[in-house]
C-alpha cells in the first residue's frame, strides 16, 4: 500500500518538476558542511541557481560586515570567478582573503547609483559559467529580485545579495517580500572564549529567516575559517521554530 | 616662424618670449627683426603641419570619440556627445586632454560647446586651458568674441572690421538681408552654425588602413529590430574582413547616418582584441537603444578604429586541463556601460590603506595573497576617524572607546600590533608608528582602532586615537 503511495507521490513530484522547471538546468546545491544547517535547507544546502540575501543585524545593517563575510565565505566554496556589485568601496579585501578568497578570483564592478549593481548582477548571472555574483545593495524590490531569481535559475549560478542600509532604522525594509530563495541575517555575537586574554574566533547568530519550501531556523556559529567555512559554535542548539523573536533584531 | 605668402613674409606664430618683446602674428618679418635684434626664425612648413595634425586627430579618434575631424589648419574638432561619460564628464574629459598634450611639451586649449562653431570661436580665445560652455549658453559665450573667429574667409573680416563691426554679436544683431547682398549667404550661414541654428555635421577622418564596413538603405530604416538586424549583419561582414587581416577589434564606432544630415556614434571597446561575433553583437545591441532614429536611418557605417593582431591559438583539451570562463566579455559589457571594473592586487605596503590597489579587470592573474598572522577588517574606513578613549599608556587597549557619538565598553581586545611608517613615501612618516588593537564591545561587535604614536615618544605620532575598520 505504502510502496504504491510512494510511487504515486514521486511520479507527482517529477511530473511537478517538470513543469516548474521548464528549461531550467538542475543546478544542485552547495552544502555549508555543517550537518544541522544542511539539514534546514531543501536540498541540503543553498541552492545553485537560486538568489540568498543576506543583512546584518544591528549596526551591521549598516555596515554590513558580517553579512559581506558570510557572503564571500560561500563564494569561496564555489569553483570559478567571482563578480562583486557594489557602490560603496570599502571593502578591505585582505579580509576577504583570510576567508579562503584569493584575490585572482574576484572582479569589482563599481558603479555610482545603486540601481546599476541589480543590472551589472543580473548581465554576470547571465553570462554564466561564474562561481558567484554578489551584489551590495540597499533596495531590492519584488521585480528586481525576481529578475534575478530567473537569471539565476536560467545560468545555474548562485547569486548572493548583501543588504546594506544608509540609516539603521531603514532595516525594517528587510521585512518587505522578495523572490529569493533563502534570506538571512547575520548578527556579531561576543567571539569565543579564550584561557587567556585576548579576542578568540569570532561567532555570529545567523537566521535562516525564509526558505523557500523550507522552515526558518536560528544558529550560533564561528565565523569563516580560512577556507570560508563556518561550523556550529560550541554550547549551541538548533533553534528551529521558536516562536520567540530574534535577539538582534535591526 | 615665418610663412610666405608670395613675396611676403609674415609672423604666422610667435612663442611666449617673442610675445613679450612685440612680435604679433600677421606682422612683417622685416618689422619683427627690426623689434629684436637676434630673433630666432624659423621657415614655416605647412605640409609637416598637416600630417602632425592628422597624426593627433587620429589618435584623438581612438582615444575620445568616434567623429573626430581637422579643423584645418590649427585644431581637431570632436564630437564628444554620448563620449564624455566613459572619460568620467566633460570636465574630467577636457582636463585629461589638455594634460596629455603638457605632458608632451605641447599647449592645448580645449573648449566644449554646443557647436562645432562656439567651441571653434572659444578655444581659440580663451586664455585658460579649458572652458566648457554649458548648454545652452552659446550666446553669451560667443558675442564679446571678435568676428575673425568665425571662421570667415579674411577678406570678408576685413571688409566688416571696416564697417566697424567687432563682435560676433554686434554682427548677429544686424539685419540679415543687407548682410547677405553685401558680402553672400556665407556669413549667415556661419552665424546660425554658431549658434546652432543649422547644423553642421562632422565628417570623420579616415584612413584607408582603416577597416570598416557600411550598408546604405534604400529606404529609411528606424525600428529597432530592424537596426539590430543590420549591425548584425555588420558585424559579420567586419569580422571577414579582419580574419582575412588576422586583427581583433579593440574599439569600433557605429556611425548612423540619418535622413535630415545628422550622424550619431556609438563606441564599443574592448579589453583583449575581439573577433567574436556574439561578444560584438552583445556589444553593440546593448547600446542600440541609445540611437535616435529621428526621421530614419540612411546609411549605418561600422569601423574597426582601433585593431590589435590576434592570432588563432591553439586551445588545450577540455579533458586535460580544468575549463576556465574567459571573463572579457562580460568585462567589456561593464566597461561599456561605464561602470569601473577592476581586479585588487597585494601591493607590498604594510600601511593599511596602501596594502591594496587596483588593477585592471582583464589582466593577468595576480596569484600573491597577503600573508598577515593578525586578522585584518573586512571594512576598512575611507579615513581613519578620531575616536575619544580612556587607556593605560604606554601599550595597553583601551577600557572604553566613544566613536560616532556612542560609547562602548571594551570587553576584550588584542593588540598591540605596531605598524611603521614608509619614510620613502613621505618624510613626514620618518618614525610615525601606529599601535592597532582589536576591541570587542559588549554586544560582540569587533572594531580596529589604532593610537597615532607608540605611547612614549611624542615624535612618533600625536597619541590620538582612531576608529579604521568594522570586523565581522
Amino acid at each position: 500500500m505504502s510502496a504504491t503511495r510512494d510511487q504515486v507521490l514521486a511520479d507527482l513530484r517529477e511530473r511537478i518538476t517538470s513543469i516548474e522547471g521548464d528549461g531550467v538546468k538542475k543546478a544542485g546545491c552547495l552544502p555549508f558542511g555543517v550537518p544541522d544547517i544542511d539539514a534546514v535547507l531543501p536540498g541540503g544546502g543553498l541552492a545553485h541557481g537560486a538568489l540568498h540575501e543576506f543583512a546584518g543585524g544591528g549596526s551591521g545593517t549598516v555596515d554590513g560586515a558580517a553579512a559581506a563575510l558570510f557572503a564571500a565565505g560561500i563564494a569561496a566554496r564555489t569553483k570559478g570567478q567571482i563578480v562583486w556589485c557594489l557602490t560603496r568601496p570599502d571593502l578591505f579585501f585582505p579580509a576577504l582573503a583570510q576567508a579562503g578568497l584569493p584575490p585572482r578570483r574576484v572582479i569589482f564592478v563599481e558603479s555610482d547609483k545603486e540601481e546599476d549593481v541589480a543590472a551589472n548582477m543580473e548581465e554576470a548571472l547571465s553570462y554564466g559559467g561564474l562561481g558567484a555574483v554578489v551584489g551590495e545593495m540597499v533596495r531590492l524590490p519584488m521585480v528586481v529580485s525576481r529578475r534575478l531569481q530567473l537569471v539565476a535559475e536560467r545560468s545555474g549560478t548562485i547569486a548572493l545579495a548583501v543588504r546594506r542600509w544608509r540609516r539603521q532604522t531603514e532595516a525594517s525594509d528587510f521585512g518587505q517580500p522578495t523572490a529569493s530563495t533563502t534570506r538571512w541575517r547575520v548578527s556579531v555575537l561576543p567571539s569565543e572564549e579564550l584561557p587567556v586574554p585576548g579576542i578568540g574566533r569570532p561567532r555570529w547568530f545567523l537566521e535562516l529567516m525564509r526558505s523557500r519550501a523550507g522552515e526558518c531556523a536560528e544558529f550560533e556559529i564561528g565565523a569563516c575559517d580560512d577556507k570560508g567555512r563556518i561550523h556550529l559554535s560550541a554550547g549551541s542548539r538548533d533553534r528551529a521554530n521558536t516562536s520567540r523573536g530574534s535577539l538582534y533584531s535591526g | 616662424m615665418i610663412a610666405k605668402s608670395g613675396s611676403k613674409r609674415w609672423v604666422s606664430a610667435a612663442d611666449a618670449a617673442a610675445r613679450k618683446a612685440g612680435v604679433r602674428v600677421g606682422m612683417q618679418a622685416a618689422k619683427a627683426q627690426a623689434l629684436f635684434r637676434g630673433l630666432l626664425m624659423v621657415d614655416a612648413d605647412p605640409a609637416a603641419d598637416a600630417a602632425a595634425l592628422e597624426r593627433i586627430t587620429l589618435w584623438a579618434l581612438t582615444q575620445y570619440s568616434p567623429i573626430v575631424a581637422m579643423d584645418a589648419p590649427d585644431g581637431i574638432v570632436l564630437d564628444t556627445e554620448g563620449a564624455d561619460h566613459l572619460q568620467g564628464g566633460e570636465l574630467p574629459m577636457v582636463t585629461k586632454i589638455s594634460n596629455q598634450f603638457l605632458a608632451k611639451k605641447l599647449t592645448a586649449r580645449v573648449a566644449v560647446a554646443d557647436t562645432w562653431g562656439a567651441a571653434h570661436a572659444c578655444a581659440r580665445a580663451i586664455s585658460r586651458e579649458t572652458v566648457i560652455v554649458p548648454s545652452g549658453e552659446i550666446a553669451r559665450a560667443v558675442e564679446r568674441l571678435p568676428i575673425s573667429l568665425l571662421r570667415l574667409s579674411e577678406k570678408t573680416v576685413g571688409d566688416l572690421q571696416t564697417l566697424g563691426f567687432k563682435s560676433i554679436g554686434e554682427l548677429a544683431n544686424t539685419p540679415r538681408a543687407p548682410l547677405t547682398l553685401r558680402f553672400g549667404p556665407e556669413v549667415g550661414r556661419r552665424l546660425d552654425q554658431t549658434f546652432g541654428r543649422t547644423s553642421e555635421p562632422i565628417d570623420p577622418i579616415r584612413t584607408p588602413e582603416l577597416i570598416g564596413v557600411s550598408r546604405a538603405f534604400a529606404e529609411p530604416i528606424g525600428a529597432a529590430e530592424t537596426i539590430n538586424k543590420y549591425v548584425g549583419r555588420l558585424i559579420v561582414q567586419l569580422i571577414e574582413k579582419l580574419q582575412k587581416e588576422g586583427l581583433g577589434v579593440r574599439r569600433a564606432d557605429l556611425i548612423v547616418e540619418k535622413v535630415d544630415g545628422t550622424r550619431q556614434a556609438v563606441r564599443a571597446g574592448t579589453a583583449k582584441p575581439a573577433r567574436d561575433v556574439a561578444w560584438l553583437t552583445k556589444l553593440f545591441k546593448d547600446q542600440t537603444e541609445k540611437i535616435e532614429p529621428g526621421f530614419g536611418i540612411e546609411k549605418l557605417t561600422l569601423v574597426a578604429v582601433m585593431t590589435e593582431p590576434l592570432e588563432d591559438i591553439q586551445k588545450s583539451s577540455s579533458l586535460v586541463e580544468e575549463e576556465v570562463t574567459d571573463m572579457t566579455p562580460l568585462i567589456d559589457i561593464f566597461g561599456n556601460r561605464g561602470q569601473r571594473v577592476y581586479r585588487v592586487a597585494p601591493v607590498a605596503s604594510d600601511v593599511p590603506e596602501r596594502s591594496l590597489g587596483r588593477i585592471h579587470a582583464a589582466s593577468d592573474p595576480v596569484e600573491a595573497t597577503w600573508i598577515h598572522h593578525w586578522r585584518r577588517p573586512i571594512r576598512l574606513l575611507a579615513r581613519p576617524e578620531q575616536i575619544d578613549v580612556m587607556a593605560l599608556l604606554p601599550d595597553h587597549p583601551p577600557v572604553w572607546i566613544m566613536w560616532r557619538g556612542k560609547r562602548r565598553k571594551v570587553q576584550k581586545a588584542d593588540g598591540p600590533e605596531r605598524i611603521f611608517g614608509e619614510w620613502w613615501q613621505r618624510c613626514s612618516e620618518y618614525e610615525a608608528v601606529r599601535d592597532y588593537f582589536v576591541v570587542e564591545d559588549d554586544a560582540g561587535e569587533r572594531l580596529w582602532i589604532f593610537r597615532s604614536g607608540d605611547g612614549v615618544d611624542p615624535e612618533t605620532g600625536s597619541h590620538r586615537w582612531f576608529m579604521h575598520g568594522i570586523f565581522a
